[in-house]
């Protein structure tokens, strides 16, 4: 006998026990009547298997709905296992299982009876293959269903998966459901979805409701379905009053996109100025023209890699070690740099500027070499992802939220060190008169060394935070030396308020002039405008004064 | 007298010994192997994708000599490393051609490079091998094109979006170069030609390694929310993907309501991406990792056994490598030669298996046919295939979509041989660009 049959009969043999159980049980639970129906219900899902595991799309969208409409009492399990990837097909029996999978063994259970069997290899099993139209499709499905959900928030993301639904039977049940609604937001997005398919498909009497109800609301799909009786209604009055409500939020929405562009160019703002901080020390204050200040941002990306791999379970904490970590690491590549380097060069910024150079490519190369040549994943923790919805037409990325709030952390920082600090004093003493602070008995060689290794730790803070928002790799510093330079230089040398008020111009403009003129333009422009500015100011926004300038 | 007459004797019989001893060393070196060249930058900022297809040459030429190698010869590899730097690139082909004597060059990766040594190539008449998916509008003599031409994924692309779901907005963008710009020029005329209103398509380009996709992404939710079902078909380049992803998902733009249909990000992107924000977008290729079929199970096992790590993955520029080496093999046999013209008429109709579960054949425009794949980023940066073209694809060198190559052909057989040739005028033009 060979195995499939003695599986087959394994089979019946055990579906035959379970029967019996079930019989037993029915019998004492007096309802053998209603587990009979629901086998027979349940059995569905079998009877679909070859539909389900179908290479065409249309089929197993057909099959899901056959599904998601019959009475099977577990259809809403199965439905949630294929939207999760975990129901599959055993290939020699066409057995429907769903899955555990524990690293690259599956552990595979009876869908319908929930009968543990064993372990199976990945090539024995069928995947049903989802894509965005069956996810869509059953979250539909899961919807109409999850309506009633204790869970106030699981109520309101099926009701958001209903929006645009042209099912009458479902609108009506959502109308109703809506009047004994306790939730508030719930019950807002219940009547927006009531109240759009008024709007679509309702008498005059609906619409002119449904109207007074979107009247000031900004809501996309009720906004869509004023637009379209504004365009399109053969009721003239209904017309004029769908424009005039239109003509309001209109009239709202291009204050928020404005506030939204105000919003994006300081959080591009930050950015620049994040990167260009610690540069503004050094070549600010120092004078020395450090070409591989972006591999100190990407040191400190790098820091916050480790840390997370060092860490994985932590990775909601990452950050916050990483920032202290990271200015260690790049703060004492820094202090080396300077002492290795810089310090014989001081005076020929030229040979300093192709020295750093050379550093910068070293720097780069060695990541390649003894890390790797590709990206590395930095993962971002929840708190930084998603957006603080305000209101339907104005949202704000959490992730930029912060950013700008770091940046402003770290200036005020930065700057509270430099005006308040001992170690800032004896700062801008060596970099005013250097022979004088000598005088005083300053010890100005070391001052030089802590004052490059600041700059350089505040680079790697920033490049903690540039790891949540772009790539991390090797060339993540080439991308932002230039950036970093030009708002230096724009800003004044040697002026933090400066850096901070020309990184923040050069954002907004940049994003005021992006939807205009395109991403690519947008940079030109702002370099022209740089260039021109320099020319009529050689020393930036906010020029030095005094003595010390002059030299 | 004596003396002199004996010296220059000697001399004489010394110099012919070493002469011979010379040509000798040449004819062994000749009759030993043949010299294969790879051109693939191994630093600089291409190093990311190219260092991948070294190794798999390297793999492929090491079977190949497991096998016996060619003509009964062994292959050697010549590898030389053109540093991301475009100039360099010609610079290196002319040596692996002239210096080292190889009879055929698996390499570039960009077009730029491509365009860079295509005159080297013509000049020295010496056949190459480009792996890459590309925009079209060439056909070289000396070129054989084993990566997609734009028919063969950004059109099946958009006609699954259109068909499959439903898509009736369009926005297309791409980083500023020419791929992205050849490629949506292309998408443009067809996406009219089928029906699609101007005011339905948003064109959008940007700057290499952008990283402030703020603005842009909320300008295509604003697009996306005028109530159609909004498609994005991204020609962004490499590293600008991940902050462009990563900013949809902030922006709460998910996979349902505005799918992403990309052409540069493959298995090996991903292996650097946190891959949770872009579960569900998708990507169109003419191979994924992930298809079940005994020839890429196999492959899959040699490349992990070669590279020695498990978590290395495979990509569609390693596996049109792989149909690439294999043609140019079979060619070789076929001519019996490795001479530059008979291996490059021998190679036109050339079946080779792919890895997909099919045959490729080099046609006579020095493209390749391939089928075409649909494939939906999962949370381990594989990819599922959710659609598949019935056939194969042939790559088309010209595309019928746009009036200035429209009527335009190429076929390097006698006794056309001609790679963009007028079929109104009826003359070659003889030149590729």
């Amino acid at each position: 006998m060979n195995s499939p049959k003695l599986q087959r009969l394994t089979r019946y043999l055990l579906q035959t026990l379970t029967a019996i159980s079930i019989v037993v049980l029915g019998v004492l639970s007096n309802s053998t009547s209603v587990l009979a129906q629901d086998d027979a219900a349940n059995q569905i899902i079998q009877d679909l298997a070859s539909e389900l595991t179908h290479k065409k799309t249309a089929s197993r969208l057909v099959a899901i709905e056959k599904l998601a409409n019959s009475n099977a009492p577990k259809k809403t399990i199965w439905l949630e296992a294929i939207l999760e990837g975990s129901l599959y097909m055993r290939k020699e029996d066409k057995r429907m299982v769903t899955v555990d999978k524990n690293g690259s063994r599956y552990s595979i259970t009876d869908a319908i009876t929930g009968e543990q069997l064993g372990e199976e290899k990945k090539r024995a099993l069928r995947k049903i293959k989802i894509n965005n139209s069956i996810r869509g499709t059953i979250r539909n499905a899961l919807g109409t269903i999850a309506l009633t959900d204790p869970d106030a928030q699981k109520r309101n993301s099926a009701v958001i998966q209903l929006f645009g639904a042209t099912n009458g039977e479902v609108v009506e049940q959502v109308r109703e459901l809506a009047n004994t609604e306790t939730d508030t937001q719930v019950k807002n997005s219940m009547l927006t979805l009531v109240s759009v398919y008024d709007l679509k498909e309702g008498s005059v009497e609906q619409k002119k409701a449904a109207m007074s109800y979107a009247e000031g609301k900004l809501e996309g799909e009720l906004v869509n379905a004023l637009r379209e009786i504004s365009e399109s209604d053969n009721n003239d009055e209904l017309r004029l009053e769908a424009k005039r409500i239109l003509q309001v939020v209109e009239q709202k929405q291009k204050w928020y996109a404005r506030a939204e562009t105000v919003f994006f160019g300081l959080s591009l703002g930050s950015v620049l100025v994040l990167a260009a901080i610690g540069l503004a020390v050094t070549f600010g204050v120092m004078g020395v023209i450090n070409m591989a200040h972006g591999e100190l941002l990407m040191l400190g990306a790098y820091t916050t890699y480790f840390i997370q791999q060092w860490f994985p379970d932590a990775i909601a904490y990452s950050l916050i070690f990483a920032v202290p970590a990271a200015f260690l690491v790049s703060g004492s590549f820094g202090i080396l740099i300077e002492r290795g380097v810089i310090r014989h060069l001081y005076g020929r910024p030229l040979e300093t500027l192709l020295a750093t150079f050379g550093i910068s490519l070293i720097l780069q190369q060695t990541v390649r070499t003894f890390v790797s040549s590709q990206n590395v994943a930095v993962v971002n923790p929840t708190w930084m992802s998603g957006s603080w919805i305000i209101n339907p037409a104005f949202s704000l990325t959490w992730n930029r939220i912060y950013i700008i709030a770091f940046c402003l952390c770290v200036f005020l920082l930065l700057l509270l060190l430099i005006t308040r600090s001992s170690f800032g004093l004896q700062m801008r003493a060596v970099a005013q008169n250097r022979q004088m602070a000598r005088a005083m008995g300053i010890r100005s060689s070391r001052v030089d060394a802590l004052t490059f290794g600041l700059g350089s730790g505040i680079a790697g803070i920033a490049g903690v935070a540039l790891s949540q928002l772009g790539n991390v790799g090797p060339n993540l510093g080439q991308n932002y030396i230039i950036d970093s330079f030009m708002v230096v230089v724009f800003g004044g040398v040697g002026n933090l308020w400066g850096t901070l008020v020309a990184g923040m111009t050069l954002g907004i403009a940049n994003k005021v002039a992006e939807p205009m003129a395109g991403a690519v333009m947008a940079k030109i422009l702002i370099l022209v405008f740089i260039i021109l500015f320099i020319q009529r100011k050689p020393r930036g926004l906010f020029p030095q004064r005094g003595r010390a300038a002059e030299s | 007298m004596l003396r002199t007459k004996l010296v220059r004797k000697l001399f004489g019989t010394t110099s012919l010994v070493v002469l011979s001893l010379i040509t000798v060393n040449t004819a062994v070196a000749q009759d030993d192997t043949i010299k294969v060249g790879v051109l693939h930058s191994l630093s600089g900022t291409m190093a990311i994708s190219e260092t991948t297809l070294k190794d798999t040459m390297l793999m492929l030429i090491d079977e190949q000599n497991k096998k016996g190698g060619v003509l009964g010869k062994k292959l050697e590899a010549v590898v030389v490393d053109p540093a991301s730097d475009w100039p360099l690139f010609a610079e290196k082909a002319r040596e692996l051609i002239e210096k080292e004597g190889v009879a055929a060059t698996f390499g570039c990766w960009t077009s730029v490079s491509r365009k860079s040594v295509l005159p080297v190539f013509e000049e020295l008449n010496s056949p190459l091998f480009y792996p890459v998916q590309y925009e079209g509008e060439e056909s070289s003599k000396n070129v054989f094109y084993t990566g997609a031409a734009p028919n063969q994924q950004a059109i099946p692309a958009v006609d699954y979006l259109m068909n499959e779901i439903g898509a009736t907005r369009w926005v297309l963008a791409g980083t500023d170069y020419v791929y992205p710009r050849t490629t949506n020029k292309i998408l443009e005329a067809y996406l009219l030609d089928k029906g699609v209103a101007a005011d339905d398509i948003m064109i959008n380009y940007t700057p290499f390694g952008h990283s402030d996709w703020q603005s842009i992404v909320a300008s295509i939710k604003k697009f996306g929310g005028a109530g159609k079902k909004t498609a994005v078909v991204s020609t962004i380049n490499g590293d600008a993907n991940v902050p462009f992803y990563k900013e949809l998902a902030n922006q709460g733009v998910s996979a349902e309501d505005i799918p992403v249909i990309a052409f540069s990000v493959g298995e090996e992107e991903l292996s650097g991406f946190d891959t949770s924000p872009l579960v569900g977008h998708l990507a169109a290729w003419n191979y994924f990792m992930s298809v079940e079929d005994d020839t890429n199970d196999e492959f899959i096992t040699a490349w992990h056994e070669f590279i020695g790590s498990e978590d290395r993955v495979t990509n569609d520029p390693m596996e049109a490598h792989y149909i690439g080496f294999n043609m140019w093999v079979q060619a070789v046999e076929k001519a019996g030669t490795t001479d530059a013209d008979a291996v490059e008429a021998a190679i036109i109709g050339v079946s080779v298996p792919n890895l997909t579960g099919g045959y490729s054949t080099m046609m006579p425009n020095h493209h390749i046919t391939k089928p075409v794949l649909i494939g939906e980023i999962q949370d381990d940066g594989q990819f599922d295939v959710v659609w598949e073209t019935s056939g194969l694809v042939a790559g088309d060198a010209w595309s019928d979509f746009l009036p200035e190559s429209k009527q335009l052909i190429s076929d390097w057989r006698a006794p056309l041989a001609c790679g963009n040739y007028n079929v109104t005028t009826g003359a070659c033009s003889g030149q590729n660009l």
